[in-house]
């Protein structure tokens, strides 16, 4: 079975976020009534697995092993089959 | 083991840059060392463990893609993890050198406050003020004995080496912050900090501090002190010509601060082994 599942890598509160600090300044330059940006990476995996409980414990493992460093970075994850 | 008997290794994989200039100054301060690409390590494994010392140098290696560093971490873990496990219970030195720095944070092996960790305890975030910093810094030596390569730098030395970075910003787990600078400190694996000229601490101020660091580090090592990350680069400041003043000094020594880094490293090799 193929699966598609959607990662999204954000910043623990506290940590501060020179990119999105960046563009928010930037972008109330240019006119915007902007509070804050917060910049976050998505990654977008096609994986084969038996189900879809397996599918989410492997995306749970790259997620500890490699797409986040616990020490700065929170990360939610999405799992659904795919034809 | 005498000092032409030390062989040095220095890993390359694609983005790593400085291999040559760290190779120089290791054979010009009379080791032996070979630049091999991580494929050619890969073929034969215990030709690995027969090096004395082990250098990840600078760069951007596989384009710092998912997270400075990552990448080259992970794969080593997966492929060379047994050796490098090994090759640090035999006590043998290993330095990272900026990205370098990144690769041993991310492959848990520093700061390792229990041993090579399955994940990372700390990070080097994105530079604060953002971009990417080249320049000349300070260091000061906060090291009391535990870290091998500098022993016998002065304590409060300062040092002159260049920064080079986008992701330098040292940063512990907020909630534990003050927990893990205690214990970097009880254990002597604090090594260096950013400051100003005089030695005072940059106090997180820019450009003495150049990328926003938690408690200005600039370096550190393992609780054994045989693993050293740092963010500087000390080949980058190895010889008196590498200096951005030294048109305009009149008397320079012949070699650089970085020296002093690197040439610790081989006289721990001298006396242990």
């Amino acid at each position: 079975m193929m699966f598609k599942a959607r990662v999204e890598v954000t910043l623990k509160k506290g940590h501060i976020d020179p990119e999105g600090e960046t563009t928010a300044r930037l972008l109330k330059e240019l006119g915007y009534d902007v509070k804050s940006v917060n910049v976050s990476k998505v990654f977008n995996i096609i994986l084969k697995a038996d189900s879809n409980e397996e599918a989410e414990a492997q995306v749970e493992e790259m997620c500890r092993r490699l797409l986040a460093n616990p020490t700065k970075d929170n990360y939610i994850y999405s799992v659904e089959e795919v034809e | 083991m005498k000092r032409e008997e030390i062989r040095v290794l220095l890993m390359r994989v694609g983005g790593t840059n400085c291999d040559k200039e760290t190779q120089r100054a290791f054979l010009e301060l009379g080791a032996q060392a070979d630049v091999f690409h991580i494929n050619q390590i890969m073929r034969d494994k215990e030709k690995f463990l027969e090096y004395d010392a082990l250098v990840f140098p600078g760069g951007f290696s596989y384009g710092d893609y998912v997270r400075a560093g990552a990448i080259w971490a992970k794969w080593i873990i997966a492929k060379l993890g047994r050796e490098i496990k090994r090759f640090i219970a035999e006590e043998k030195p290993i330095i990272g050198i900026c990205n370098g720095f990144q690769v041993l944070v991310e492959m848990g092996v520093l700061p390792a406050f229990n041993g090579i960790s399955e994940h990372p305890e700390a990070a080097l975030a994105t530079n604060f003020p953002p971009g990417y910093n080249c320049r000349w810094v300070y260091i000061r030596h906060e090291n009391h004995g535990n870290c091998v390569f500098t022993r016998r730098i002065a304590k409060n030395m300062v040092l002159r080496i260049p920064v080079a970075h986008s992701e330098g910003r040292f940063t512990f787990p907020k909630e534990r912050e003050n927990v893990c600078l205690e214990r970097l400190i009880e254990n002597d694996q604090l090594v260096f900090r950013y400051c100003h000229s005089d030695g005072k601490p940059a106090e997180n101020v820019y450009p003495a501090n150049p990328n926003g660091s938690f408690y200005d580090i600039a370096g550190i090592c393992n609780r054994e002190g045989t693993v050293l990350g740092l963010m500087p680069h000390p080949e980058r400041a190895f010889y008196w010509w590498q200096q951005p003043d030294w048109t305009k000094r009149k008397f320079l020594p012949q070699y650089g601060d970085g020296k002093l880094i690197l040439e610790g490293m081989l006289r721990y090799l001298e006396q242990k082994f």
